[in-house]
């Protein structure tokens, strides 16, 4: 069962990694906004497939640190890579400001909150409030990035470099979910009441869920700013948030391989279906309610962890 | 000596006096029962207790240390843990798991750690997973480990809340009717399991409705009718005192 699994990964990676040589500019571009979306989508799982938190603003994140990348880069030159960092680091802050007060707020009230803030984000941007937005036209001109003194600039160079970013996510993510932390998230989803009693600060780990969820949507942001070259606010719109939290509910809360199907469904699948463009909404519709019905965890919910019940058993995994 | 102390408790929703103005002591060492008809405010004390709800009058002193206005998680990792009347498991979760919720308090590492996992980090996770292992096979659900809490049977369920209760470790743990729904094997298999909790050294206060049960188990027993203590003392004096037996006939009519 378990092997079986670890087949399908390695199929799977190694056939992504072949990608851009058996296919045109246009698909292995798909192939990166896929790669950008379940980066994105992976720091959405810490917050709303872990801690389960109603969580409709991420785009939010998104745009401070592509708008942070953007800036700095236009303005004082900096290397876009170097920016990841910064970005990241603003997202948090932001994130840490805003999720304060909003953390214990229950499912629906939260979601509604955050919808607000993820408009109020992209009207400021419009709006140019600190004059350093370029309003709804946004900030053109943003360099390339440049990985050991090369320049990317083709879609295949932008592919590995994104799916580079999104393997390190992986591996982070993964060692994050089997953790104390990982584990705290979980009973805070599951019963927050319980997770006090049982000596877990439900706030405090909320909060950071928050800002790490934030911190990787900052991250994606310079990926973002650095493909683009260009952006605007209609990037990071309320739109962005709904099928963020789309496929981590279709994929499966808290399961890395689910996101990443659901995904390559989301966003991959419309891709191939062009010319139904404008049913698009109605399938999602019919799909997420059909979803909801039949299998409410997703569709390749999390296993459980893994534990070694003594020292000489093999590690368990429960199917 | 002693462990916990509660001075002149009041709590009220809206108009109804839910504890009024309750003050008794739990002794270091021992097993006390809190006993009362439904709707006397029994859970209430322990809400009070645990940082649930905070208490409009009155004091709760644990260890010489007032505690009426810390949050939850504070109370239990100065030693007060609990179970619930209605259970609140992690339904989805591993019974395992469940008891790691309760080592989480004795543990230090966070996200960075997690992500990168220091040897100390594995080391700790290491100790937990003995430690939850080793209170699974207290309570003797060793073999249900990584059975979801879901598929556990009823008095299972209630079982390995106590688990991941003494996981914290505890110095009083607070059992909200913890025979509730358990048949009368599983009940005598649970007083046994409330000694062996003594004999660790850990306070016993636990609510229950099972007369034989309290008899049988507690040292001291407490009294609660509508809010207010009306009585406290050893088994023998509660069961001869009139007030507690009309108390009792009186829910017997209804
Ligand atoms: N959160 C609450 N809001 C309003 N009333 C409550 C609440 N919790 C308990 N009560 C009321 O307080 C009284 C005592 O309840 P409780 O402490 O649960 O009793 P017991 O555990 O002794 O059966 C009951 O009348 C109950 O309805
Ligand atoms: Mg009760």
């Amino acid at each position: 069962m378990k092997n079986k699994r670890w087949i399908v990964y390695l199929v799977f990676t190694a056939l992504l990694m072949a990608s851009p040589a058996m296919l045109n500019r246009y698909w292995t571009d798909v192939l990166n906004v896929v790669g950008l979306y379940v980066m994105l989508a992976l720091s959405l799982n810490i917050i709303l497939g872990h801690c389960g938190m109603f969580h409709m603003g991420h785009a939010a994140f998104y745009a401070v640190g592509a708008y942070t990348t953007a800036i700095l880069n236009t303005t004082c030159n900096l290397p876009v890579l170097w920016l990841m960092p910064v970005s990241g680091l603003l997202a948090g802050l932001f994130a840490l400001v805003i999720a304060r007060p909003i953390i214990h707020l229950r499912g629906d009230y939260l979601l509604i909150v955050t919808i607000g803030f993820v408009e109020i984000v992209r009207i400021a941007l419009i709006n140019n409030v600190f004059g350093i937005t370029g309003g709804a036209n946004g900030i053109f001109g943003i360099d390339r990035p440049t990985v050991f003194g090369m320049k990317i600039r083709t879609p295949a160079q932008f592919f590995y470099l994104i799916w580079f970013f999104v393997a390190v996510t992986i591996f982070l993510f993964h060692k994050l979910e089997h953790s104390r932390f990982g584990r705290a998230l979980n009973y805070i989803r599951e019963d927050d009441v319980a997770a006090a009693g049982s000596g877990i600060d439900t706030a405090h780990y909320k909060l950071i869920a928050f800002v790490i969820g934030a911190v990787w949507a900052g991250f994606c942001g310079t990926l973002f700013a650095a493909k683009m070259t260009i952006i605007a606010p209609e990037s990071f719109n309320f739109w962005e948030s709904v099928l963020l939290f789309m496929i981590v509910l279709l994929g499966g809360r808290g399961s890395i391989p689910g996101v990443i199907l659901g995904t390559f469904l989301v966003i991959g699948l419309p891709e191939l279906f062009r010319q139904f463009a404008t049913a698009r909404m109605l399938v999602f519709g019919a799909v997420m309610i059909g979803m909801m019905i039949f299998r409410p965890e997703g569709i390749l919910p999390p296993q459980p962890r893994a534990y070694r019940l003594d020292g000489s058993a093999e590690p368990e995994e429960a199917a | 000596m002693t462990l916990l102390h509660l001075e002149h408790l009041t709590k009220r929703f809206g108009g109804l006096m839910a504890v009024n103005n309750v003050s008794f002591d739990v002794p270091a060492g021992s097993i006390v029962g809190l006993i009362g008809p439904n709707g006397a405010g029994k859970t209430t004390v322990f809400n009070l207790i645990t940082g649930n709800y905070r208490a409009d009058n009155g004091q709760i002193v644990f260890d010489g240390r007032p505690i009426g206005s810390l949050p939850t998680h504070r109370i239990v990792a100065l030693g007060v843990a609990r179970t619930f009347q209605t259970i609140r498991l992690f339904q989805k979760l591993t019974a395992l798991e469940n008891v790691l919720a309760g080592c989480h308090c004795r543990m230090k590492s966070g996200s960075i750690a997690a992500m990168f996992q220091p040897p100390w980090q594995r080391a700790e996770e290491a100790r937990a997973l003995d430690k939850a292992l080793a209170e699974l096979r207290f309570v003797k659900l060793e073999n249900q480990a990584m059975n979801l809490a879901e598929n556990l049977s009823y008095g299972n369920q209630r079982l390995l809340e106590v688990a991941r209760a003494l996981a914290t470790e505890p110095r009083l743990i607070i059992l909200d009717e913890p025979a509730g729904g358990m048949n009368d094997q599983e009940t005598a298999r649970l007083i046994d399991t409330i000694r062996q909790i003594q004999a660790r050294g850990v306070t016993v206060l636990l609510i229950e409705h099972d007369m034989s049960l309290v008899m049988k188990a507690c040292e001291k027993i407490v009294v609660l009718e509508n809010g207010a203590k009306i009585a406290e003392g050893g088994p023998r004096e509660i069961q001869a005192n009139p007030r507690v037996i009309e108390a009792y006939l009186g829910t017997e009519e209804e």
